[in-house]
């Protein structure tokens, strides 16, 4: 049976994020919602003939029998408004900002443990794009001391909200990073590049690590970019590991499937399809 | 025009510390702050090349740490201002708070130059709190002066209280320079400042344009010292004002010691124009990536021109090593993009 699934938040996040509802075989999308009047998203949402309001949260509200999960891609401050309503019903929200009110969740790590979570949290971009691979070298090595990730995305795809969220978004990432890999320090740094033509998603990680495992390290990097290559096709190494002494380095590229920005916006895509796989997984057994 | 104010704004210890990956001591930081209020300098900068928050591994780790570092500045600078450099999402707002906590007197938010939304929140963040806040615009050559003025404007309505045009890559000539800074002058009625690099010699009359044109704040480093071929040198800068007749706190006189100061405990080198340096001023590329360009050239054994060649196809902007590291590493096994 299908699921149905309400989207706040009409930016570039939430318009990639209706194309990829519409197109999944497990979700229904019920309602496209977001503040203003004029927005693109709204306008885009009207000609795939979704239901769409410029009432945001309150629409939903008196709706609020009519869809089963709710994906908030608003804003972090907007986040935390938006989920005192959807609490007050029980309401199943997958959070897109770096709000991380519940449970952080990267799929390949931690989607069997969240089951009865009602409060689901992506993160942020650089997050989904990086926390795979720290886990790997996690596994990889007996202690993570320091962990760094650096990302960069085009101009373009990156909106509003991520550009008002900024702070938010490296701290939340940072917070991220320490609790998957149990690393006493982390650094995110976040680069808005406007190159033409658009640079795809590319994020660098930088971890110091006490004893190296290098067959391990290439057999659980391996493993574990084939994982995020189920949910992102487009999930590939930029750089292999460099290991030297202590110290490893490596990169990955996200490519997007181009559902409504060019494939270069690689970024919607790994927070979008983590939320689109989180939602699948939980369509037969919601509460 | 010519009798107007100019407040010198020394980078010595910011910009300059690229030039010695971010390895200022803390005896530097100390005794050349101490000399530099002495000599009458208006705002001393401090930290990390790309700001507070940025020592890292992408970024080189800084032998201080910024609140060390910021401790020891405001101790010495008793007359000048205290400044800082800070880049949303390369640095964080809990640090911008530790930089309020050690007493820092000027806030200067940067962006690339096309990307200026990024500042709002911290500029407003700031401005909150009643403190001073610049605007700053990177590489500031990849946007013509409409484009400038809008980006400024926004900084300016979020509550920037001057801006700062960079010439990161030290592309400029002085036409630009003055076509830019009368722009942003005539169009928002705030401070400006000019901040030059020597790629292609032009460093001083870019600077000078620059004031002729309305800027107010000049930036400048001791010696030029920086990376590549360093900056706008500070001992000429004010010379050629002194001889024009502005108006400034600092004396050519009283930079003399600094001068020598610096020669003998801080710059290990004068900065010169090298081919190199004038590879990454023609191409537009960010000057900090000189010195990183030719490690990276001689660790992979690659060709240094075709490195720059490549980078510049791809439109670096700032603080993108690692893409550096990648096309270096694409280079040597002889992939084609």
């Amino acid at each position: 049976m299908l699921r149905k699934v309400a989207i706040i938040g009409t930016g570039s996040i939430g318009i990639d994020l209706m194309y990829k509802t519409i197109k999944s075989k497990k979700l229904d999308l019920s309602f496209f919602v977001g503040r203003r009047v004029d927005s693109p998203g709204i306008q885009e949402a009207n000609k795939n003939g979704i239901t769409t309001s410029s009432q945001g949260v309150d629409f939903l509200e008196k709706h609020i029998n009519d869809f089963d999960i709710v994906f908030d891609a608003t804003s972090a401050d907007a986040h935390v408004e938006n989920d005192k309503i959807f609490k007050k019903y029980n309401k199943l929200i997958i959070d897109l900002t770096p709000a991380k009110i519940g449970e952080l969740c990267v799929p390949v790590i931690n989607i069997n443990s969240l089951k009865q979570s009602r409060n689901i949290n992506l993160i942020t971009c650089g997050g989904q794009a990086s926390l795979p691979l720290a886990y790997a070298i996690k596994k990889s090595c007996e202690e993570i001391e320091y962990i760094e990730v650096i990302s960069s995305i085009s101009s373009d795809s990156a909106g509003i909200a991520t550009r008002k969220n900024l702070d938010e978004y490296i701290t939340t990432t940072e917070f991220a990073l320490k609790k998957f890999t149990n690393s006493k320090s982390a650094k995110a740094i976040l680069n808005i590049n406007p190159a033409m033509p658009q640079v795809c998603m590319q994020t660098t990680l930088y971890a110091h690590c006490k004893k190296i495992n290098n067959d391990a390290l290439e057999k659980n990097i391996s493993a574990i970019i084939n994982m995020v290559k189920q949910y992102v096709p487009g999930y590939q190494l930029a750089l292999e590991p460099i290991v030297q002494s202590d110290k490893i380095t490596l990169a990955v590229q996200v490519y997007g499937s181009g559902d409504y920005l060019p494939k270069h916006a690689g970024n919607l895509d790994i927070i979008n399809s983590a939320a689109i796989s989180i939602a699948e997984s939980r369509s037969t057994n919601i509460v | 025009m010519q009798n107007h104010a100019i407040k010198i704004s020394d980078c010595s210890l910011r910009d300059g510390n690229h030039a010695i990956k971010h390895q200022l001591t803390i005896d530097q930081i100390s005794a050349y702050c101490e000399k530099a209020d002495q000599a009458g300098l208006d705002i001393i900068e401090v930290g990390h090349g790309y700001g507070i928050g940025a020592s890292s591994s992408a970024f080189g780790i800084a032998k201080v740490d910024d609140k060390t570092m910021l401790s020891i500045a405001r101790e010495k600078c008793k007359n000048a201002q205290l400044g800082i450099h800070f880049v949303p999402g390369v640095g964080k707002h809990s640090e911008l708070d530790m930089a309020i906590d050690m007493g820092v007197d000027v806030f200067r938010i940067a962006s690339h130059c096309t990307e200026s939304n990024i500042t709002y929140k911290s500029i407003n963040y700031l401005k909150e709190q009643h403190k001073n806040v610049f605007g700053v615009l990177i590489m500031s050559h990849m946007a013509d002066a409409t484009r400038l003025l809008e980006e400024a404007s926004g900084m300016k309505a979020a509550g920037a209280d001057g801006i700062i045009l960079m010439d990161s890559a030290g592309y400029s000539t002085p036409d630009m320079v003055g076509e830019k800074v009368s722009t942003l002058v005539n169009g928002l009625g705030i401070t400006i400042g000019y901040h030059a690099h020597n790629n292609l010699g032009l460093a001083v009359a870019n600077s000078i344009e620059a004031a002729k044109s309305g800027a107010t704040v000049i930036d400048a480093t001791i010696k030029g010292f920086g990376a590549g071929s360093g900056n706008t040198q500070l001992e000429a800068v004010v010379a050629v004002f002194e001889r024009f007749g502005y108006k400034m706190n600092v004396k050519f006189k009283d930079l003399i010691n600094l001068s020598l100061y610096a020669e003998n405990n801080i710059t290990s080198r004068t900065p010169d124009i090298k081919a190199i340096n004038i590879m990454t001023g023609m191409h537009g590329l960010f000057t900090g990536y000189g010195t990183y360009i030719q490690k990276i050239s001689s660790d992979f054994d690659i060709d240094i021109f075709e490195l720059c060649e490549r980078l510049a196809a791809r439109k670096l902007v700032a603080s993108q090593e690692d893409i550096i590291i990648e096309e270096a590493t694409k280079l040597s096994k002889k992939q084609l993009t």
